[in-house]
């Protein structure tokens, strides 16, 4: 479905040291996706956690197409769309197989729209011919999908309420029938009471129409529950991916189990791993340093020497660190 | 509404009691009702929580506390007293000049999300600075010192270096901990702190809520935290209060309202709450949404139209808080059994 191979960006930074010193030429880089591998099958839910500032947005970014990558391939269905110009892309086929569901429904929906205009966007742009002659017919269908109720089409964003907005922006990624759908933090917004009806509503979507989820989400709870595979992502790297179940119950990496147990819970976790420190610069990294070095309580001379790459520890689980932990 | 305060602690031992406070918005469109007959106390050294849906008037508490509400707001009803050194006054009554010096000093406040808060076009050293020198008549030299100390007991990195620094330039989770500086810098008796971590990674989360909790151990501070998320004020606060629609629903030590929640509204809300063994499908969503508090008719028990447990009694006569336990208040006519 999604195959990402060697993905990598990097932006320019502008130099500390003035352009006629020594070495003010040299143009320093920012790593923000550095070599990242992936694939998504047809109707898996994938899940992608770490910190603000890991290179999350960046990646999904670069998948959804609205970002140049500096290397790397990305296929979707088959077509390397990383070869697409950012211009071409917007009205290729494969835009309307790859939507995305963005953050903070408030802010991403325009204010100037109603309901019915953002639910049938979409349609207008890139929809069959047929679909366009019945957009009205179209918008209630796609209002009944996701729980709107058809009356509230005609209203705008500050009339509607979060979870509704919610809803709005759903019902929009999904006008096309993609076939996968990127949601970056669809629930970080919302109240528990109206997430955990947009949780239902988004496992029961994706049962009915097969589709594939990328899951972005800092709440590992929210993660847990809906997704069937997770990739852990710190500066840039994959540091561990594998099935949700043995992710939570046998973390690997210590960057994972520090963020397992972070989680916070109504019965407190006795034996939290503290995470201490700021992370590495992401501007230049030694190629040759692990990235978590000097927050990892693990670390030694060896995380030093040579960065670990991506290993196998059985069929379906990968992790990047000298020394995982080993399940009891 | 019998408030659960009049019963309970003397006034004189808690550090601020809010008794029946009510708190009204003049808008256009009608008189919205954000609080009403809100009564709670908070005693040296306590953390207490008070979470609820957006909505439920939880900041708006914050700053009618405080005295900072937004023109609109008024305050009908009620005191929030202040108790210090024996002597107890009314935030409410009192003059603003002094209440200028109260405020920073005493009582602080950690404002929802720092990039808002913060001011953009000025280096945090020197907003540290501008609360240093308000309340203190330190040197030039010293203000800086004391704000470098400032920087380092939040755990910021290299505090020489961020002190030039502008709020954009710094991280999330750094300009949350300029804030909690901010509101720190005076030692204050009081800290409210309002949603101190959304928009936090879970590992810089728990770092900023162990700090918050360390210093109100090392100095005897109360603190009242804010939040809509349940798991979070479960592990940090000893007592915590729950809020729907502007009024308090339940208020309880933290272990027995988790354990066994009494008002429906409790319940559902931890129901609602995915947790680290819950399944997907125990995971169940509170179904309706807060009433609007700008009607006429609103009923008594404004939980009314989302529970089910509600009978014609809930409809005619006014709210009563039942002690159902020690210390465990629950506004509910008809409180779920243990």
């Amino acid at each position: 479905m999604l195959q990402v191979t060697n993905l990598t960006k990097f932006f320019p930074v502008a130099a500390k040291t003035p352009r006629w010193m020594p070495g003010g030429k040299q143009t320093q880089y920012l790593h923000a996706v550095d070599g990242l591998d992936l694939t998504i099958q047809p109707g898996e839910s994938v899940g992608l956690v770490g910190e603000s500032g890991c290179g999350k947005s960046t990646l999904i970014r670069l998948i959804s197409r609205l970002l140049e990558p500096t290397a790397g391939a990305i296929l979707f269905d088959g077509v390397d769309i990383g070869q697409i110009p950012v211009g071409d892309f917007s009205h290729s086929a494969q835009r309307a197989k790859l939507q995305m569901v963005f953050q903070d429904p408030s802010d991403s929906l325009n204010p100037r729209f109603t309901a019915f205009d953002t639910i049938t966007e979409p349609i207008r742009r890139l929809g069959s011919k047929q679909d366009q002659r019945r957009l009205q017919q179209r918008a209630t269908e796609l209002a009944q999908q996701v729980g709107l109720p058809p009356e509230l089409l005609s209203r705008f964003p500050h009339q509607l309420s979060g979870g509704q907005k919610a809803r709005v922006g759903i019902a929009r990624a999904i006008a096309l029938n993609p076939t996968m759908l990127i949601l970056d933090e669809p629930t970080s917004a919302l109240d528990v009471s109206v997430q955990a009806v947009i949780l239902h509503l988004l496992a029961d979507l994706r049962k009915q129409m097969n589709i594939s989820y990328l899951f972005i989400s800092h709440d590992l709870n929210v993660v847990r529950l809906l997704c069937d595979r997770i990739l852990v992502m710190y500066l840039g790297k994959l540091v561990e991916t594998g099935p949700t179940d043995d992710i939570f119950n046998h973390p690997r990496h210590p960057y994972t189990q520090a963020l397992i147990s972070a989680i916070p819970a109504f019965e407190a976790n006795p034996h939290r791993i503290p995470l201490t420190g700021e992370p590495r610069s992401p501007i230049n990294p030694s190629p040759n340093i692990c990235r978590l070095y000097g927050r990892c309580p693990k670390g030694d001379d060896g995380c030093q020497q040579a960065a670990p790459n991506l290993q196998p520890i059985n069929d379906y689980h990968q992790v990047a660190c000298h020394y995982p932990a080993y399940p009891q | 509404m019998i408030s659960p305060l009049t019963t309970t602690k003397p006034v004189q031992t808690s550090l601020l009691s809010v008794r029946d406070l009510s708190v009204e918005f003049r808008t256009r469109t009608g008189i919205v009702k954000a609080l009403e007959n809100i009564s709670f106390h908070i005693s040296k050294g306590e953390t207490l929580g008070i979470v609820g849906e957006s909505g439920s008037g939880k900041s708006v508490l914050a700053l009618a506390i405080l005295g900072i509400l937004d023109r609109a707001g008024h305050i009908t009803n009620g005191e929030v007293l202040w108790s210090q050194n024996t002597e107890t006054h009314n935030l409410l009554k009192m003059p603003e000049k002094k209440l200028r010096q109260l405020r920073g000093k005493e009582l602080s406040m950690i404002f929802q999300n720092p990039r808002v808060a913060l001011n953009p076009i000025r280096k945090v050293g020197k907003q540290l600075v501008d609360v240093l020198r308000c309340h203190s008549n330190l040197s030039r030299n010293q203000l800086k010192k004391r704000a470098l100390e400032l920087l380092a007991s939040v755990k910021i990195p290299d505090p020489q270096q961020r002190y030039d620094a502008y709020p954009y330039e710094l991280s999330g989770g750094l300009c949350q901990r300029i804030m909690i500086a901010l509101a720190l810098a005076c030692s204050p008796k009081l800290l409210i702190a309002d949603e101190p971590t959304t928009g936090l990674d879970v590992t810089t989360q728990a770092t900023v809520m162990n700090l918050l909790k360390d210093l109100a151990t090392d100095q005897q501070m109360a603190t009242v935290v804010i939040t809509h998320d349940l798991a979070l004020a479960s592990e940090y606060c000893d007592r915590i209060i729950v809020m729907h629609a502007g009024h308090i629903v339940e208020s309880a030590p933290t272990h027995p309202l988790f354990s066994q929640p009494r008002h429906p509204y409790t319940a559902k809300l931890i129901a609602a709450t995915p947790e680290p063994h819950k399944e997907f499908n125990d995971l169940i969503p509170i179904l309706g949404s807060l009433p609007d508090l700008r009607r006429e008719d609103l009923a008594p028990c404004r939980f009314i139209s989302r529970c089910d447990r509600a009978s014609e009694r809930c409809q005619q006569e006014a709210l009563m808080y039942q002690q159902v336990d020690e210390a465990h208040w629950v506004g509910c006519w008809y409180p779920l059994e243990v």
